[in-house]
C-alpha cells in the first residue's frame, strides 16, 4: 500500500484527551435506567418477578402454611409481612445479573460501548432501574398486605425508614447478582446460580418459622444469617420490637458485602467493558 | 498528499493459544471505503473490534482522525459508528425508540434525539415498522435498523462487519446503495466481508487477510493484476473428465490449477500465451469434449485462490436470507 505514513493530523500536537464528567456520567445513567425501566414493563417475565412474586408468595404462605404455623392466618400475615419484604427483594435482584448478562449475549453491551458515554452507564442504568424494581415490588407486597389485613404497629416513618432498608438490601444484594451476571455464559444460569446461594440464605432465615422450632444446627445457622438480622430490624420498624441491635448487625452485613463483593462486582464489569 | 483516516499497524491479537491477528496493516483514506476481505476465521471481526475500541490489541497501534484509539478511545467513539453482528439493537423497544435513545445517550442538542430518529426510520423505510419492537423485524430490516443505529450520530467513520451476510439480493443491492451514498457524503467507510462480488462492487481499495495476516491490498483493477494477465477456464462436458483436465494442466502448467466449489469448473492463471492452444490439442488427442474453455480477465476469486491457495466459501448470498 503506498499512502502517506504521516497525516497533517498526525504531525500537530496530539489532540486533548476526551473525558466524561461526572454529571454526563450521571446523565447517561439515567438515560439507561429509564431504558431498563421500559424493559420491565414490555417483557413479561421481568414484570412476573417484580409484581406477581410476592403477590404469590403472601397467597401462599399466609394461607396455605399460616394456620398451621401460627394458629390462625391473620396473626402469621403480621410476622410474615416484614420478612416477605426481605425475601422478594432479594428475589427480585436476581434480574440485575440476567439484565446485564442479556445485554451482553445480544450485543446491545457492545452498541453502548462503542459510544462516547462513560463507561459506568449501563451499570449504573441497571442498578438504578433495579431500585424502582424494588420499590414496585415492595408496594405490590404492602398494599395486598393491608388489603388482607396487615397492620403497621408502629408509627408511618418507622415503617417507611423499613422500606428504604429493604430497599438498601436490595442494592447490597445486586453487587452479588451482577458478579454473576458477569461470570455466567447465558442469561438462562443467572437464576439457577443465584437461587443456590439465595434459597439458603432466605429459607435458613427466620422470615417464614421461629428459628427455636428447628433443630440446633438449623438455629446456630439461622442465627448467623444476616438475612434475619435484616428481618429482624424490619419487623421491629413495622410491628414493634427491639431496632437497635439487629439494626447494627444488619449495616455491618451491609458493609461487610460492599467491601468483598463490590470490588469484585466491578473489577469482572470492568474486564468486560474496558 | 492523501489524508488518511484510519490508520492501523502491526496489530496482534491472541486468544490464548490462538493468534486472531498476527500484525495488520492498514490505511483507509478520508472519505474512501475499503473493504476487507477474507474468510471466516481470518481475523476480520476482531479487527473491526480494535478499531471500534471494543477490544485493544496485544500489540500494535490504532489512530482514526488523529485519534489514538488506544489511549483516548472516547474520542474515537464520539466519531465512528458500528455496524456489526455483535453491536445491537434493543430487541425489546421498537425501531424507533432504539434510535432514540441513541440521540438521548449522545445527547443530541434540544430534541433532535426525536427528529434524528424519525428522520433516520424514514432514510431507511422504517417509518410504520419503527413503532414495533424489533424483535418483530425480518433479516432485512434488522439490518437496515442496526445501520440507522450507527448513523445517529453522523459519524464520520463507519464500520460495517459483514453487513450483507445472509441478506437476500435486494436488500442488499439497497445496503450498497446505502453505503455508496454515505462515502458521496464524505464518510469513510470500512467493510468487512465474504464476498468478493461486494469488495469490487463498493470498495475504493481492498486490503485481503488470512489467518490474521494482511497478504495483499490494493484497488480491485490492481490486485486482479497482481495474479497474472489472464485466467484460463475449462469446464467438460463429461464432469468424470474433470480430473483428466486437471492432470493436463497440470503438465502444462506444473502447478495444478484451482477447482471451484462446484467441483467440475477448473481455472488457472497464466501468462503463458500458447497454453490455450497446447490444450486444445491436448484435449483434442484425448477426446474430451468442453462446455467451456476460455481465457479471462481474473476475477476477485481468482486473486484469493492465488494469494491464499484456497478457494473462498460460495459467493451465494441466498443460502442463510433469514
Amino acid at each position: 500500500m503506498s499512502a502517506p505514513t504521516l497525516t497533517p493530523e498526525n504531525t500537530l500536537t496530539p489532540p486533548v484527551k476526551r473525558r466524561i464528567g461526572a454529571l454526563e456520567a450521571t446523565g447517561h445513567g439515567l438515560t439507561l435506567a429509564k431504558r431498563n425501566l421500559r424493559y420491565v414493563v414490555r417483557t413479561p417475565t421481568t414484570l412476573i418477578d417484580t409484581v406477581i412474586q410476592p403477590v404469590l408468595f403472601l397467597m401462599v404462605f399466609v394461607f396455605l402454611f399460616g394456620g398451621a404455623i401460627s394458629g390462625t392466618w391473620q396473626g402469621y400475615l403480621q410476622t410474615l409481612v416484614p420478612g416477605l419484604m426481605v425475601q422478594i427483594t432479594m428475589y427480585a435482584s436476581i434480574g440485575t445479573g440476567m439484565a446485564l448478562n442479556t445485554d451482553i449475549s445480544k450485543g446491545v453491551f457492545d452498541r453502548f460501548r462503542s459510544l462516547p458515554i462513560a463507561r459506568s452507564a449501563p451499570l449504573v442504568g441497571a442498578v438504578l432501574g433495579d431500585v424502582v424494581r424494588y420499590a414496585v415490588a415492595v408496594t405490590v407486597l404492602l398494599l395486598l398486605a393491608l388489603a388482607l389485613g396487615f397492620r403497621v404497629q408502629t408509627d408511618p416513618l418507622s415503617a417507611l425508614l423499613a422500606c428504604v432498608l429493604v430497599i438498601v438490601f436490595g442494592l447490597t444484594l445486586c453487587w452479588f447478582s451482577v458478579l454473576i451476571g458477569m461470570m455466567v455464559a447465558n442469561p438462562q444460569a443467572v437464576p439457577g446460580v443465584s437461587m443456590a446461594v439465595i434459597l439458603p440464605l432466605t429459607f435458613g432465615s427466620n422470615i417464614f418459622a421461629d428459628p427455636e422450632t428447628m433443630p440446633r444446627w438449623l438455629e446456630l445457622w439461622v442465627g448467623v444469617n444476616p438475612v434475619s438480622h435484616f428481618v429482624d430490624t424490619v419487623r421491629g420498624l413495622m410491628i414493634g420490637g427491639p431496632v437497635a441491635g439487629p439494626l447494627a448487625l444488619s449495616l455491618v452485613a451491609v458493609v461487610l458485602c460492599h467491601v468483598i463483593l463490590l470490588p469484585l462486582a466491578l473489577r469482572a464489569y470492568l474486564r468486560r467493558v474496558r | 498528499m492523501t489524508d488518511v483516516c484510519i490508520r492501523a499497524s502491526g496489530l496482534v491479537k491472541r486468544f490464548g493459544h490462538t493468534t486472531a491477528l498476527d500484525g495488520v496493516d492498514l490505511e483507509v483514506p478520508t472519505g474512501s471505503i475499503l473493504g476487507v476481505l477474507g474468510p471466516n476465521g481470518a481475523g476480520k471481526t476482531t479487527m473491526v473490534r480494535i478499531l471500534a475500541t471494543l477490544a485493544q490489541p496485544d500489540q500494535g497501534s490504532v489512530h482514526v482522525a488523529g485519534h489514538d484509539a488506544l489511549r483516548d478511545p472516547v474520542a474515537v467513539r464520539g466519531l465512528i459508528g458500528l455496524t456489526g453482528q455483535y453491536a445491537s439493537v434493543d430487541e425489546e423497544l421498537t425501531g424507533r425508540e432504539n434510535l432514540e435513545l441513541i440521540g438521548q445517550l449522545l445527547r443530541l442538542p434540544g430534541r433532535e434525539w426525536k427528529t434524528r430518529a424519525r428522520e433516520l426510520v424514514g432514510r431507511f423505510d422504517l417509518t410504520e415498522a419503527g413503532e414495533r419492537p424489533v424483535k418483530t423485524y425480518s433479516g432485512g430490516m434488522r439490518r437496515r435498523i442496526d445501520l440507522a443505529a450507527s448513523l445517529v450520530g453522523r459519524p464520520r467513520v463507519l464500520y460495517l462487519d459483514e453487513p450483507t451476510t445472509g441478506l437476500d439480493p435486494r436488500s442488499r443491492g439497497d445496503l450498497w446503495q446505502t453505503v455508496r451514498d454515505l462515502a458521496e457524503e464524505g464518510t469513510t467507510v470500512l467493510l468487512t466481508t465474504q464476498y468478493l462480488e461486494e469488495a469490487d462492487e463498493l470498495a475504493d481499495r481492498i486490503t485481503v487477510i488470512d489467518h490474521g495476516r494482511t497478504v495483499a491490498g490494493g484497488t480491485p483493477a490492481e490486485l486482479k493484476r497482481t495474479t497474472g494477465s489472464q485466467t484460463l477456464h475449462v469446464r467438460t462436458v463429461d464432469p468424470a473428465d474433470t480430473d483428466r483436465v486437471i492432470g493436463f494442466l497440470t503438465e502444462l502448467l506444473d502447478t495444478e490449477p484451482a477447482l471451484a466449489s462446484d467441483g467440475v469448473s477448473i481455472s488457472a492463471p497464466t501468462d503463458d500465451p500458447v497454453l490455450l492452444s497446447a490444450l486444445v490439442r491436448r484435449l483434442d488427442q484425448e477426446a474430451v469434449t468442453t462446455d467451456e474453455l476460455a481465457l479471462r480477465l481474473p476475477s476477485l476469486d481468482d486473486v484469493f485462490f492465488s494469494l491464499t491457495g484456497r478457494a473462498l466459501p460460495g459467493d451465494d448470498h441466498e443460502e442463510a436470507s433469514a
